[in-house]
């Protein structure tokens, strides 16, 4: 072009153009359903996540269907705190949901002999709601200070155990029940991730979730809609918190023993990771950055003392090399098509 | 028209430290009025605005809509009541596409019980909406980013949002501002079609000109302090306000 413009080594300088592949257009009206093609461009981002789920746990060896419950594990922990993220609470302490949750399935399974099968939804509903009433008092504050205190909160529950010695103390409470069958185990985890990954995605897609991102963005501008933030703050709250909650049960009746550890910051932590990395803002993300980052740990174990550096270096370059996040890239690709055009202005 | 006021604000005050942001301001509106608020920067007039609705509390005085003491009311509560404001420096949700940031005031309970709404008929009363403020469907403005749209559209769009609310009393705080003369002359006629449909509004406005074209009454604000109360033509006459704008003797 002849006034295209040049940048300082003289050469044309160029922008990156993004357009909607065709059949991303096509497949938004109702001609989607005209043809296989089309059908398959919508259903695959759906049907790929879902049937290898379910196919994961019959081909993976006894070892690594252990693993395989930990990455569903983190993974739900990670939908956890993107849940809140898109509301606009950043959180340090998802193990504050996960110990809740690992306790109060212990508690009732060791002292009242209530089955997993009760423990389990037992305490995912009273962890998120015990955990929703601990932070309801913080639910004012933003940004850094909420996460602070959600940092806090973990830390300090673990010391109240240590100090008191209640529920065994430094011992932790050992002998719970587990599930009758490690099939059912793998699939009831399975099932309870696609539900929270598919089931918190419509929702935050929905109006209701408009409302919750709104949040995010402006809270102000949200009570001048005449909606009251703190109740959906305390929803969006409860959700997470519960989600967490259901994860800590389930572990405590996988390892057929809860203690302090629940608490611990690698259940705050490694969520985060795994939100960032995924790219955080649409749950499958989260999943995606669980999938990633836990297996990538086992791997890693076989390398000793060093494992934690290399650990590191991964998650730097995942991070500087793509900091919006796998699954955002993922997602370009298969929806637009992408070249380089020169810069005529 | 109703022979009690809509609004009733007495001795209403803020002080920040030691500074009278707003002193003992009283005036009452009635249903259907337009009034405008003018007066030099940082005389008290969004202060007052923030008073009405709830998002700052006063140091004292009270604040009486539709007969009900609404001074302590949470802000959501007074909108939930139909007052219903737009900010200065607009707020939209930036990352939600135009039409999405108005399904959020769509979805408040007093718009349901109004007007209803179910999941998917929000998009299409939203759509209605920006096309009546100026968002012209045919060029698809209102599918676009908040974040990208121009300064022009993002206060049309704050317009609509507060209208999105079916307000009885409707808060347009610098509405003008930052607009060119073509924006503003084509923002004036959809106010005045919300006058005709028997809306309340107070108008904060530092364009005089297009104030007093479609104003009642207005009031002048000076240091926190009501100087003059009136119409138009007779306010702009007083010496207080003479003093104040052009600080003459």
């Amino acid at each position: 072009m002849e006034n295209a413009k040049l940048n300082s080594k003289g050469l044309k300088k160029r922008r990156k153009e993004r357009i909607d592949r065709g059949i991303k257009v096509r497949s938004n009206d109702i001609f989607a359903v005209c043809s296989w093609r089309e059908m398959l461009y919508l259903s695959c981002p759906r049907l790929i996540p879902t049937v290898g789920i379910l196919l994961l746990p019959l081909v993976l060896g006894v070892y690594w269907q252990k693993v395989y419950l930990s990455v569903a594990v983190f993974a739900l922990l990670a939908i956890s705190w993107d849940i809140l993220a898109q509301t606009g609470m950043i959180s340090l302490g998802q193990a504050l949901f996960f110990g809740m949750g690992a306790y109060l399935s212990g508690i009732a399974n060791h002292y009242w002999g209530i089955s997993p099968f009760f423990t389990l939804p037992f305490a995912t509903l009273f962890g998120g709601l015990i955990c929703t009433l601990v932070l309801l008092p913080v639910l004012r504050l933003r940004g850094i200070y909420f996460s602070m205190v959600t940092l806090i909160i973990p830390l300090m529950l673990v010391r109240v155990i240590e100090a008191t010695r209640i529920f065994g103390g430094t011992e932790g409470i050992s002998g719970m029940a587990a599930l009758p069958s490690k099939w059912l185990e793998l699939y009831l985890i399975s099932a309870a991730l696609l539900g929270a990954l598919f089931g918190f995605r419509r929702l935050m897609d929905s109006d209701y979730g408009l409302v919750l991102k709104g949040i995010r963005d402006n809270d102000r501008s949200v009570i001048n809609a005449g909606i009251n933030i703190y109740q959906f703050k305390a929803q969006a709250l409860f959700f997470a918190s519960s989600v967490g909650a259901f994860a800590g049960a389930f572990m405590t009746h996988v390892y057929m023993f809860v203690g302090m550890p629940v608490f611990a910051l690698d259940y705050s932590i490694l969520p985060i990771a795994a939100a960032v990395v995924g790219g955080p803002g649409t749950l499958a993300g989260a999943t995606l950055g669980a999938f990633i980052l836990v297996p990538l740990s086992e791997i890693l174990r076989g390398i000793g003392g060093l494992r934690i550096v290399f650990y590191g270096l991964f998650l730097v370059i995942f991070i500087v090399a793509l900091p919006e996040g796998i699954f955002h890239y993922i997602q370009r690709k298969y929806h637009h098509f992408e070249r380089w055009v020169e810069m005529d202005r | 028209m109703n022979a009690t006021p809509l609004l009733i604000v007495t001795d209403l005050s803020k002080h920040f430290g030691g500074v009278k942001a707003v002193n003992r301001v009283s005036f009452e509106l009635k249903e259907g009025e337009l009034l405008g608020f003018i007066g030099p920067n940082g005389s008290g007039k969004t202060t007052i605005v923030n008073l009405i609705t709830g998002f700052v509390k006063p140091s004292a005085g009270n604040v009486v809509y539709r007969g009900q003491e609404v001074t302590a009311l949470a802000p959501h509560k007074r909108v939930l009541l139909g007052m219903s404001r737009t900010f200065q420096m607009v707020k939209p949700f930036y990352q939600l596409p135009a039409f999405k940031n108005m399904i959020i005031p769509l979805y408040s309970s007093r718009v349901k019980n109004m007007v209803g709404g179910k999941y998917g008929d929000r998009d299409a009363m939203a759509l209605d909406l920006l096309e009546e403020v100026g968002f012209e469907r045919d060029a698809r403005v209102a599918y676009k980013v908040a974040s990208v749209l121009p300064q022009g559209y993002l206060k049309r769009l704050e317009l609509a949002k507060a209208i999105a609310l079916q307000p009885d009393l409707l808060i347009l705080d610098e509405l003008f501002s930052g607009l060119s003369l073509a924006e503003v002359a084509s923002i004036v006629p959809i106010i005045e079609k919300l006058r005709l449909e028997g809306k309340t509004i107070i108008m904060i406005e530092h364009r005089l000109r297009e104030l007093f074209r479609i104003a009642d009454r207005v009031i002048v604000l000076n240091y926190g302090k009501k100087i003059a109360d009136g119409n138009p033509v007779d306010v702009m006459e007083s010496d207080a306000v003479k003093k104040a704008y052009l600080g003459s003797e």
